[in-house]
């Protein structure tokens, strides 16, 4: 598949380029210059191997991706033979190049050593793979049906896990739990209604699967379960079935990822802006079903802003809505019991989204702060304003100091040489801290006239706190570390080094004691846990809203001398979310409860939430096939 | 089971050694030392801030500015007015922490000391420990406080040590004096009002201004969880206030922690000694005045002994909170919002602090004298008149069966190894030659001898009274090691049978009533139980099986020394049973209570009534009333100064404390069977109850320890 499509698909890139060139031309009022526009889409990886009818995802996941790691088996982070890291692979800007600083980051930050490795198993033993339950009944009115399924162990075991730590830490290990006894691809709406007829008739579990890229173990099959588990995968669902002009709308079949989704309709002109950091894999149902939220969610809103319509399929039939009004007063919003419900209600099939025209125009841009405190008063002022960037987040200083080891070799001595003259004139001239400065990065979109005065807008408030203009390669190479944060995990596995990103959101009176709090109580908690090393642990702001804002913490460390490193991992994260919640943040801001934050649904919804919610699915899925046991 | 192992290993902890950090003073230059380089370590989340700039962000902090408002609401008083009077407040308040005056007080204090203290004793481990805990978190220094010395000693010894100079809060009465208020002021004194109940401006400024430099890490705040000076050695019940104020912060996440250091600093010979012994009595306390302060120069003449200061381990809030307290409670209301401390929060704050009274107990150096002045006033002949005194053989066996027995029991002892006990005990006796007298090898206290009690003036006899007292608080520095002991030796004479569960009644009555006396932890009733069977049992004292406690032939001696040492306090609160029921007005107002009681007792002692002259100890008396106002024996009414006493119940008590010694000469009024009288007086108005522990004690009963 590979060959065939490698001559044409490059043609193919051409016709779209061209396109794409010539939507833009007609927003632009200036000759389109080629660089500066849509550059958003080379920062996550370029779709080399498709073209429009072709699928970026197929059935069989393992010919494209790892198996027990993050994304495409061609790209990953590894340490040549002269010890310096390199991103292998074409598909990304970073593909290809020498990363120059990882090292000495990587070994000063977590006491880490190339000498000692821990390598992944390299192939997946099948026959390490449970052999499956198989409900026979159901298989032989499958196959009457012409719906592909299989029991194959691979792709078994593809669609058995997300990408926790545990989960993946397992997997590197050959180590299998408990797995699904067989997978199907409905190809469309009707299939899906078919497969949950037989599925509630048969009395089999179903667990439906998008992108797979779930972090909060809402994909693990529950132990307890005795029934066959059949994973129902929907990313052969992937066509747009029509686009509404006049109402700026397209419905869309629920399996398609986000790569491709903006990708077709970019080919039309439009965009739906939702671009969440997994949107290479991560699947329209999956956002609906987990309450996604996307980087320019500024302009375009999260998830649940976007969707117009939806279509789900439950053991009590089809709901969905008989209109499509932009807003209703009929009675709590149905559409709220779907989004959200992480797949223990039924499978989301279709979607309409609202789409926008592509923007005409992009800039990048960053501004240093002298510190954290400066950074997110500035946020917060932006905010009040309500003048957010499409995107704007900020870093803290470790961070900050991560997305500096991170930057790729530099061609020039003339770069290099700014680069030196950049950092002297902000620690020496300004007086900055290196130690304490963080940085924050911004995306502007938009008309270009009004991209430039909205930029001197946030600008001007950046300054009054002390921001200075960073330039817009910081803000692109911020940008750009989104894609590939994931693999670098994959990396630091190799070397003793375990990690995990999650996320919260808080009132903005909170947002510094929450940083603060929850980034000590993780190196308090890895102390205590008898970690040997200091670990990494850091944040940043990563979207602001009226009253709050959602802040990621990423932390890592070295588990050299550890005997059970997952079980501490554990531990530690979960006692970073016992201090969110202490400090007055949410369980989740768009990662879901799956079954990783369960245990803390009631105190977050309160006891009749819980009733609420469980009446709820009781009436829907009342013999519990869908029983991934998510959230509840 | 498990806290009652936890305390027996911390009595047997080890305790760091002591460093005496005066003698290089002896030895170098006190002015080089005054003005020598002076760079502490400072809090690694410091926000670098002046004096000045404080005020600016107290002034400008979201919570007082919230208050200002609802003020102004209120009064309907002009927001710049209310502004103005929260500058005032915060002006009078504010300390202006300057190094100068620091110096000025290292060089003036080290000739003081020097003349006063043969040695200031440090231990260095704990200064190391305070040092690492600057760093890492805002810290608390909780000193204890016998002695108006305290907190200049503190701040002297952290100067000694580099270490960074600490805010402290103080009592307005100490800027009556001019000069010294103003020079306090700038050595890190902050002060605050005595009460200031309802004025919320007051407090939303107070509350912000420690807060504010706890979560900027300004400086370790350093008071006094007693409140005041204890004028009887004993530690008094933690004042919750300020506590909860420095706690805060932690709990609505606005740092990470807070370390608390309970210090405790033990003087040999307190320099108020007699000073506190007239106020007991009733000699209205000196305000404090600079003059007052000169003519106090003829205390410089004298010898004081030894100062030990102890720097406790570090006391973690977020560890006390952990599962304690649910800091999401704050989640819901702007925090800037003040709120009544809820249920939980209070609770966990009290616990807290007497947790922390107790560490400051437990590191608390006692010296020799100590188990001396215990002892003699126990060997107190009933006829005072003609106490032909211990021998001095005597005493120093005796002192030395004392000295193994509280070392037993976890004292932190000073008892010097190199020289004999009769050496020791000689030399403690000369130190404090204004108590004891020591002739023909005989030793008595210092009291005058002359007429029988019965031709004795009240004068003679609050003369005698000042010297017992005195004396008494060096015993009562040795009552924290005791106390639980005593209420269980009191207890198995005081039970209607030696089964357990009659003796763990009759502790838990005892304690509950004794708990505004001793340090006491609220909730505590089965640990202390069992951690005073155990050292019992350990010591040989008793015999304890499944059902039964038995004093053992050997004990006898350990039980009546331990029921002695309760014996005053035993008495104290029954006269002031019998005083309520029989002596009081019916207009008997709070304020009054002192004095009638008083002269109720000098009646009963003069006529021979009463057997411990201590009982006119004002604090006692104080306490006792405390004790029947919380079991509602007495009972107050809102804006009405009387006290309402439930005769009958005041009755029963005292009765109750009365088992089995009837010091005072009546008629012991029937009661059908102790068990009854128990749950009156525990359960209100349901009798017939197997004595519980006490409401507030929701614990099982007793197992073995």
């Amino acid at each position: 598949m590979a060959a065939n499509s490698s001559g044409g698909g490059s043609s193919d890139r051409q016709r779209t380029a061209r396109q794409r060139l010539s939507v833009i031309a007609g927003h632009l009022q200036r000759p389109a210059d080629g660089d500066v526009a849509v550059l958003a889409a080379e920062c996550k990886a370029q779709e080399a191997d498709v073209s429009g009818e072709e699928k970026t995802v197929p059935r069989r996941r393992q010919e494209i991706m790892k198996w027990n790691g993050w994304g495409y088996s061609d790209s990953r982070f590894l340490f040549n033979k002269k010890g310096q890291a390199e991103f292998t692979g074409k598909r990304y800007r970073l593909s290809g190049m020498i990363i120059p600083g990882l090292k000495d980051w990587f070994e000063s930050t977590f006491g880490a050593s190339l000498q000692h490795k821990t390598p992944a198993t390299p192939i997946l033993n099948s026959s390490a793979v449970p052999p499956p339950t198989l409900n026979e009944a159901l298989v032989e009115e499958l196959k009457s049906t012409s719906i592909p399924f299989s029991h194959d162990a691979e792709d078994r075991v593809f669609r058995a896990h997300g990408h926790c730590l545990h989960e993946i830490f397992a997997l590197r290990e050959g180590k299998l739990g408990r797995v699904p006894d067989m997978v199907v691809w409905p190809n469309c709406h009707n299939d899906v209604v078919k497969i949950v007829e037989l599925a509630c008739k048969h009395n089999v579990c179903l667990i439906p699967y998008g992108g797979g890229t779930s972090v909060s173990s809402a994909l693990e099959c529950p132990r307890e379960e005795t029934r066959s588990i059949v994973s129902l995968d929907t990313s052969q669902m992937n066509r747009i079935l029509w686009i509404d002009e006049k109402n700026l709308t397209a419905h869309v079949e629920a399996g398609i990822v986000g790569q491709d989704l903006e990708r077709l309709l970019n080919e039309s002109g439009y965009c739906t802006g939702h671009e969440p950091d997994s949107m290479e894999f991560s699947s329209l149902g999956g956002w609906v079903a987990t309450r996604a939220s996307g980087m320019k969610k500024n302009i375009y809103g999260n998830i649940e802003d976007l969707v117009v319509h939806v279509k789900m399929v439950t053991p009590r039939g089809v709901i969905e809505k008989s209109c499509q009004g932009p807003r209703m007063s009929t009675g709590p919003d149905i559409h709220h019991f779907i989004m959200g419900s992480e797949g223990t209600l039924g499978v989301v099939t279709e979607v309409t989204m609202k789409i926008r025209p592509m923007p005409e125009y992009q800039k990048y841009g960053s501004v240093v702060f002298p510190n954290f405190e400066q950074g997110v008063a500035c946020l917060r002022e932006v905010a009040k304003q309500r003048c957010a960037p499409a995107s704007i987040r900020l870093m803290d200083n470790e961070q900050f100091k991560f997305g500096h080891a991170l930057k790729p070799q530099v061609s020039s001595i003339f770069t290099s040489f700014l680069d030196g003259l950049k950092k002297f004139y902000i620690t020496k001239f300004k007086g900055f801290d290196p130690n304490h400065l963080c940085v924050a990065t911004l995306l502007f979109e938009g008309d270009r006239e009004r991209v430039l005065q909205h930029e001197k807008q946030v600008y001007d408030i950046a300054a009054k706190f002390g921001g200075l203009a960073a330039g817009e390669d910081n803000g692109q190479r911020g940008y750009m570390l989104t894609f590939v944060i994931a693999y670098l995990r994959d990396l630091g596995m190799d070397y003793y080094v375990i990690g995990e990103s999650f996320e919260t959101s808080v009132p903005w009176d909170r947002v510094l004691d929450i940083c603060r709090n929850v980034k000590a109580r993780i190196v308090r908690e890895c102390k205590d846990k008898g970690v040997q090393f200091p670990p990494l642990s850091t944040c940043r702001v990563t979207q602001t809203y009226d009253a709050g804002a959602c802040v990621y913490f990423y932390f890592a460390f070295n588990y050299r001398g550890l005997s059970d490193p997952v079980h501490v991992y554990e531990q530690v994260e979960h006692a970073a979310r016992e201090e969110i919640l202490a400090n007055g943040g949410s369980l989740s801001h768009h990662h879901g409860v799956g079954k990783l934050r369960k245990e803390w649904m009631r105190e977050t919804v309160s006891d009749v939430g819980i009733g609420m919610l469980k009446s709820v699915k009781d009436y829907v899925d009342p013999n519990n096939i869908f029983g991934n046991r998510n959230l509840l | 089971m498990h806290s009652a192992e936890a305390t027996r290993d911390s009595m047997l902890k080890k305790r760091d050694d002591l460093e005496d950090i005066l003698e290089d003073r002896r030895r170098s230059s006190d002015l080089r030392y005054a003005l020598r380089c002076y760079t502490p370590a400072l809090y690694r989340g410091l926000t670098p801030c002046g004096a000045q700039q404080l005020k600016g962000l107290v002034l400008q902090s979201d919570q007082l500015r919230y208050v200002v408002q609802q003020v102004c609401k209120e009064t309907g008083a002009p927001s710049e007015e209310v502004q103005a009077e929260a500058v005032a407040i915060l002006e009078e308040m504010a300390h202006r922490l300057q190094l100068g005056t620091i110096r000025f007080f290292a060089f003036v204090l080290s000739k003081i000391f020097k003349t006063l203290f043969r040695n200031i004793s440090v231990n260095e481990e704990g200064i190391q420990r305070l040092q690492q805990a600057i760093l890492d978190h805002p810290v608390v220094l909780l000193p204890s406080h016998r002695s108006y010395m305290d907190f200049l000693l503190m701040s002297y010894i952290l100067y000694t040590y580099d270490l960074a100079l600490p805010v402290i809060a103080a009592g307005m009465d100490f800027m009556g004096m001019k000069l010294v208020g103003e020079m306090l002021r700038m050595s890190g004194a902050f002060f605050i009002r005595r009460s200031f109940g309802g004025d919320r401006l007051y407090w939303a400024v107070f509350s912000q201004y420690v807060q504010t430099m706890l979560r900027i890490g300004f400086a370790p705040v350093e008071f006094f969880l007693e409140g005041t000076r204890s004028r009887t050695s004993k530690s008094l019940t933690p004042k919750l206030g300020l506590l909860n104020i420095v706690m805060d912060p932690f709990l609505k996440g606005e740092v990470f922690d807070i370390s608390l250091v309970p210090v405790s600093i033990s003087y040999e010979r307190i320099l108020e000694e007699s000073l506190y012994a007239r106020e007991l009595l009733g000699v209205p306390k000196p305000k404090e005045s600079t003059s007052g302060l000169f003519k106090a120069r003829k205390v410089l003449s004298e010898d004081y002994g030894s100062i030990h200061v102890y720097f406790g381990q570090p006391v973690s809030v977020r560890s006390l909170a952990e599962g304690r307290v649910n800091r999401g409670q704050f989640n819901l209301i702007p925090r800037h919002i003040p709120r009544r401390p809820g249920d939980d929060v209070h609770g966990f704050v009290k616990d807290s602090a007497y947790r922390l009274v107790r560490a400051q107990e437990e590191n608390m150096v006692l010296k020799p004298w100590v188990l001396i002045a215990s002892l003699l006033l126990q060997n107190q002949n009933q006829d005072q008149d003609r106490d032909p005194g211990v021998p001095l053989e005597q005493l120093t066996q005796q002192a030395v069966w004392l000295r193994d027995l509280s070392r037993q029991c976890g004292a932190f002892l000073h008892w010097p190894d190199h020289a004999s006990p009769a050496e020791v005990v000689s030399s403690s006796l000369s130190l404090h030659r204004g108590l004891v007298r020591v002739s023909e090898g005989r030793v008595r206290l210092a009291l005058q001898q002359g007429q029988s009690s019965s031709r004795r003036t009240a004068d003679e006899l609050l003369d005698r009274a000042v010297v017992l007292l005195s004396c008494a608080s060096y015993r009562n520095q040795l009552m924290h090691v005791f106390v639980r002991l005593a209420l269980l030796a009191s207890a198995v004479h005081n039970a209607s049978s030696s089964k357990k569960n009659d003796v763990f009644s009759s502790f838990s009555f005892l304690r509950n009533m004794f708990s505004n006396e001793f340090i006491l932890c609220p909730g505590a009733t089965v640990q202390d139980f069992e951690e005073a069977c155990y050292l019992l049992v350990k010591t040989g004292v008793l015999l304890i099986s499944q059902q039964e406690v038995l004093v053992t032939d050997a004990g006898r001696r350990t039980v009546a020394f331990l029921s002695g040492l309760l014996d005053p306090f035993l008495q104290g609160y029954q006269v002031v049973c019998r005083f309520l029921c029989e002596d009081a007005a019916d207009a008997l107002t709070e304020k009054r209570f002192v004095p009638a009681v008083r002269s109720f007792i000098i009646k009963h002692l003069l006529s021979g009534r009463l057997r411990h002259t201590e009982v006119l100890s004002s604090d006692l008396q104080k306490n006792a009333l405390a004790a029947l106002l919380r079991l509602g024996a007495v009972g107050r009414v809102r804006g009405c100064p009387t006290l309402q006493i439930n005769r009958v119940l005041v009755n029963s008590l005292e009765d109750a404390l009365g088992e089995t010694r009837p010091p005072l000469c009546k008629t012991s009024r029937f009661l059908p069977g102790s068990s009854e009288r128990w749950s009156l007086l525990q359960e209100g108005s349901s009798p017939r109850r197997r004595p519980p522990p006490l409401a507030s004690d929701p614990e099982p009963a007793p197992c073995d320890p």
